[in-house]
């Protein structure tokens, strides 16, 4: 009874605040996600080392980062749902937070696109520019001599 | 109100990230971060990829969770605990910037040779020019291979986004100062909540989540 006059109390004194907590008896939950979160940043680590270690190139280079990238977002739910107790709010609260990030899909998509566009264009029609790049220097030095 | 202006700052941390994408992508060339971040303080040349980020990373997640500790003890207003787990929070911010400002230390003065117009010469990264480019094949100084200047804009990315996060990191560690001597007064005790340290903790783990991204955009991939 005496829980349920706090969370009323509390909602009077901060009106920001859309939920009521859980009276939480213990720590358990956050250092399940602290051990989550440990786990998967070695294993985003592993990956990381190993494309060094194996030099991995084409597909399985992509892969690897592709499985980077998602463990990064497991990352992030963690840490927005639980650490910030997003997954504890209410529907529209989470619903504002999280739909404008949508938006991002697009940037992603359409900025990355542009980058890959750009780098064709060069290396189609701006020949002396690449060449300066993949050539070392001293390669053709000695020519113009 | 802390959630509008976080999502704001998310989309201030998403542009300079994708920005930093598109022009990577662009490029026919970009560094291995395997090659550019592997010293360690204190262990000379030795060769160990992402190990000190790998500890950064460590220490923000482990301060991370203290300050969720710290919103734990004060849902139970308790104040010693919130005062406890502050100030590990406080402590784990204040490595966190110690470390970055090692890594950007060792980063500008810490030397390379390169060869820039047929002359060989020693350059650190700054944001105008880096010593990451491909090697020289068969071209030695010193022992070490001669490599030619890698992408300009490597430098200004680098320092720029983990500069703006460094920044993030250092505002929440005075806001955390400023809670805890709020703490200390009893201010919290006097209002009957403690939720200053709420808000405080939510942006504490955004800073977190900001640095989960630069991790994988600067280090992993």
């Amino acid at each position: 009874m005496s829980s349920h006059e706090h969370h009323t109390e509390h909602g009077v004194a901060s009106p920001e605040i859309t939920f009521a907590h859980e009276p939480a008896p213990n720590t358990k939950r956050i250092w399940k996600t602290f051990w989550i979160l440990l786990v998967l940043t070695i294993a985003e680590l592993a990956l990381g080392l190993s494309h060094y270690a194996f030099h991995l190139e084409g597909f399985l280079l992509l892969f690897v980062k592709g499985a980077m990238i998602i463990l990064s977002l497991c990352k992030a739910v963690y840490i927005v749902s639980i650490f910030m107790h997003l997954g504890d709010e209410i529907r529209n609260m989470r619903l504002t937070v999280l739909v404008p990030l949508l938006l991002f899909i697009w940037f992603i998509l359409a900025f990355l696109w542009d980058g890959v566009a750009w780098r064709n264009l060069r290396n189609r029609y701006d020949k002396p520019a690449t060449e300066q790049q993949a050539v070392p220097h001293d390669q053709h030095k000695p020519k113009a001599d | 109100m802390m959630w509008i202006f976080l999502l704001s700052d998310t989309f201030t941390f998403g542009a300079l990230l994708i920005s930093y994408g598109t022009i990577r992508v662009s490029q026919n060339y970009w560094p291995d971060p395997n090659h550019v971040f592997n010293a360690f303080p204190l262990m000379g040349h030795a060769n160990l990829p992402l190990a000190f980020v790998s500890l950064m990373t460590f220490i923000l997640i482990m301060s991370s969770v203290t300050m969720v500790l710290a919103v734990h003890e004060g849902h139970k207003r308790n104040r010693a605990g919130v005062e406890k787990w502050l100030l590990w929070t406080i402590l784990g911010g204040s490595l966190f910037l110690s470390c970055q400002a090692w890594e950007w230390t060792h980063m500008i003065t810490g030397s390379h040779a390169v060869l820039v117009d047929g002359q060989i010469k020693e350059i650190g990264a700054t944001i105008t020019q880096n010593p990451y480019g491909p090697a020289v094949p068969g071209l030695m100084h010193d022992g070490h291979a001669v490599t030619t200047p890698g992408p300009v804009g490597f430098g200004g990315f680098f320092f720029g986004i983990t500069g703006f996060h460094g920044f993030h990191v250092f505002s929440g560690v005075c806001l955390l100062v400023l809670a805890f001597v709020w703490t200390k007064m009893g201010r919290f005790d006097n209002l009957g909540h403690y939720e200053m340290i709420e808000k405080i903790g939510l942006y504490w783990h955004f800073v977190d989540l900001v640095w989960v991204f630069v991790f994988l955009c600067f280090y992993l991939i």
